[in-house]
């Protein structure tokens, strides 16, 4: 809708006749700084401060960063074409991307197994003792911070280096991140199932067998599928500390300058976490599907 | 008062309950199937990986007594004590350490920081309903793609090689990979603006620039900013483990620590680390809470 010429001049010249009226009602908003902005602008400051003193702490000087660059513009050109590495190596690739994928699907499997428990302790609804509730969340939280390499490392000089180290890794870090989804998934459930086994008679056990459990297994089961994609990612580089599957053979790769074999690698495992994606994308909509109907 | 609800008759109650016998029949097949094919998966997976259930059997003990002594003093007045008995032996590194947890984080602001200016540039190139070139849109979003999909620490193992040892690395690795993440979550926020303040801006003849400014920027910018907080928390967790490749941080002391078995040492680091981090997770939390209930107001 389009006013015409003269209602919009004549809106124009009524507002602008009322201006000083609404200065005066709203000086706030009328002054260049207000209390608001002069905030928004300190803290920028700060922020601003923080990020230069990071500069500085942390020697990022713009001669290195302008030499590092040159380096690296220079090893991309050397990475093209990505090339397979000759005979035997490349079927040790091969070997370990297979290792890369069973790491993560033990790890994923094992820790949903043992973190399954520690959920129902963990949340509000099915936890048998407040105290114990509060000492499994400490605990799984404790776990999370962790990252999946230092648990690598841990295992490493326990069971020494391998892929067993590599499944334990992803398993320890993963029961964190497993019991807390698992405890908040068990925490939305809707009341009313359960609020229905109480009224029939049934008593704590099978409220939550019968009113907790079939709700939330297909949350839990989307949740162990995502979740194992994201450990294809950090099983890929969990060989970097000698805890098998591929990332080992990355690192050789990159220690040792043979940038063609970089690159097959790199491609190698973007096309597997992107397969591995779309099957788990394509499993967890099934899923979704099935809870529904 | 008894009531008796009026039973269907045989014939009709015989075939709904085949039905549902049936039904039941399929979905406890389904159920096994998958069971068979996880249990055979896992099966496989074990012999791929070598998983050696009796190692750990007879090493477990092992894996608990290395956590015996993580916490047992190795050396000083109080020997073999529990490591809390004596905090002073226990934390001998404390100022070298603290320093070095404060480069982790500085390394995760910076890296944040710079990772979300790229990201949300690389986002404008990308998102559908800014830009009309699909060239330009199908490179930033690949470009997006490959930030994100390449784990930090690999970019990090390059980088060192590029740039040499320490926390210069490790930032831009983490800026990459954020620059990745951030970015496809940028993209997200923007494709579902409200394109009203936009056309409002084109209407009055404003040029690019100020139409992402005006139009575009306040409508994107709570949600980048909570983003970009749940970034720097994960951020400084993959800090804490640049070291291990050289890239900077605190990670370098640990890998040593549990290379040459400074137990004690092992046990210091990781609880200042859980502490960081978990510090970290309360005040970013806190304040995305804030800058919701702020943009609900």
């Amino acid at each position: 809708m389009r006013l015409p010429a003269h209602e919009i001049s004549g809106l124009r010249a009524s507002s602008i006749t009322r201006l000083p009226a609404i200065r005066q009602a709203y000086p706030d908003a009328f002054r260049r700084l207000n209390a608001g902005r002069l905030a928004m602008g300190a803290l920028c400051l700060c922020g601003l401060a923080l990020f230069l003193f990071g500069i500085a702490r942390l020697e990022i000087a713009p001669r290195r960063l302008l030499t590092g660059s040159g380096q690296l513009l220079h090893f991309l050109t050397l990475m093209w074409p990505p090339l397979p590495p000759s005979g035997a190596q490349a079927i040790g690739i091969l070997k370990a991307l297979g290792e890369t994928l069973a790491i993560a699907f033990l790890g994923t499997l094992g820790a949903a197994v043992i973190a399954f428990p520690l959920g129902l302790l963990a949340a509000r609804n099915t936890t048998m003792n407040q105290a114990l509730r509060f000492l499994t969340r400490r605990g799984l939280d404790g776990i999370r911070a962790i990252d999946a390499l230092i648990w690598a490392l841990i295992w490493v000089s326990v069971v020494g280096l391998g892929p067993f180290a590599g499944v334990l890794a992803i398993l320890t870090s993963d029961i964190g991140t497993f019991g807390k989804l698992f405890s908040e998934a068990i925490e939305a459930a809707d009341r009313k199932a359960q609020e229905g086994i109480i009224a029939a008679g049934g008593d704590d056990i099978s409220r939550v067998g019968f009113g907790v459990l079939p709700q939330v297994l297909p949350v839990l089961a989307g949740q162990v599928l995502y979740l194992f994609e994201s450990n294809v990612r950090s099983s890929s580089i969990i060989g970097i500390v000698g805890a098998g599957g591929i990332g080992l053979h990355l690192a050789e790769m990159i220690r040792t300058l043979e940038w063609p074999s970089v690159a097959f690698i790199v491609v190698l495992m973007l096309l597997v976490v992107t397969a591995i994606d779309a099957l788990s994308t394509r499993l967890r909509a099934a899923i979704a599907d099935n809870a529904t109907a | 008062m008894s009531l008796a609800l009026p039973s269907l008759p045989a014939s009709r109650l015989a075939a709904l309950n085949a039905a549902y016998a049936e039904a039941r029949r399929a979905s406890r097949h389904r159920l096994v199937l998958a069971a068979v094919l996880v249990f055979g998966l896992a099966l496989a997976s074990g012999w791929m990986a070598d998983v050696d259930l009796g190692m750990l059997w007879s090493r477990g003990g092992q894996f608990f007594d290395y956590f015996g002594r993580l916490l047992r003093l190795e050396s000083g007045p109080r020997a073999g004590a529990w490591v809390w008995t004596d905090p002073t032996e226990w934390f001998w590194g404390l100022g070298h350490w603290l320093t070095l947890l404060g480069d982790t984080v500085l390394m995760a602001y910076v890296g944040t920081l710079v990772g979300a200016a790229a990201g949300f540039a690389l986002a404008l190139m990308a998102a559908a309903n800014l830009v009309a070139s699909g060239p330009l849109r199908w490179l930033a979003k690949r470009m997006l793609e490959v930030c994100r999909t390449v784990p930090d620490i690999v970019f990090a193992l390059v980088f060192v090689i590029a740039f040499g040892l320490g926390p210069l690395p490790g930032v831009l690795a983490l800026a990459i990979h954020s620059a990745g993440a951030l970015g496809k979550q940028a993209v997200e926020i923007i494709e579902n603006i409200d394109r009203h303040p936009v056309e409002g801006c084109l209407a009055a003849g404003a040029s690019w620039l100020p139409t992402i400014r005006f139009g575009v920027l306040p409508q994107v910018l709570p949600g980048l900013l909570a983003y970009g907080l749940l970034r720097f928390e994960v951020n400084v967790r993959s800090a804490a483990v640049l070291g291990f490749v050289g890239a900077g941080g605190i990670g370098q002391e640990l890998i040593e620590a549990i290379r040459k078995f400074y137990y004690n040492d092992v046990a210091a680091l990781l609880v200042l680390i859980m502490l960081t981090v978990s510090l970290i997770d309360i005040v970013t939390s806190q304040l995305r809470h804030r800058l919701q209930d702020a943009e609900l107001r």
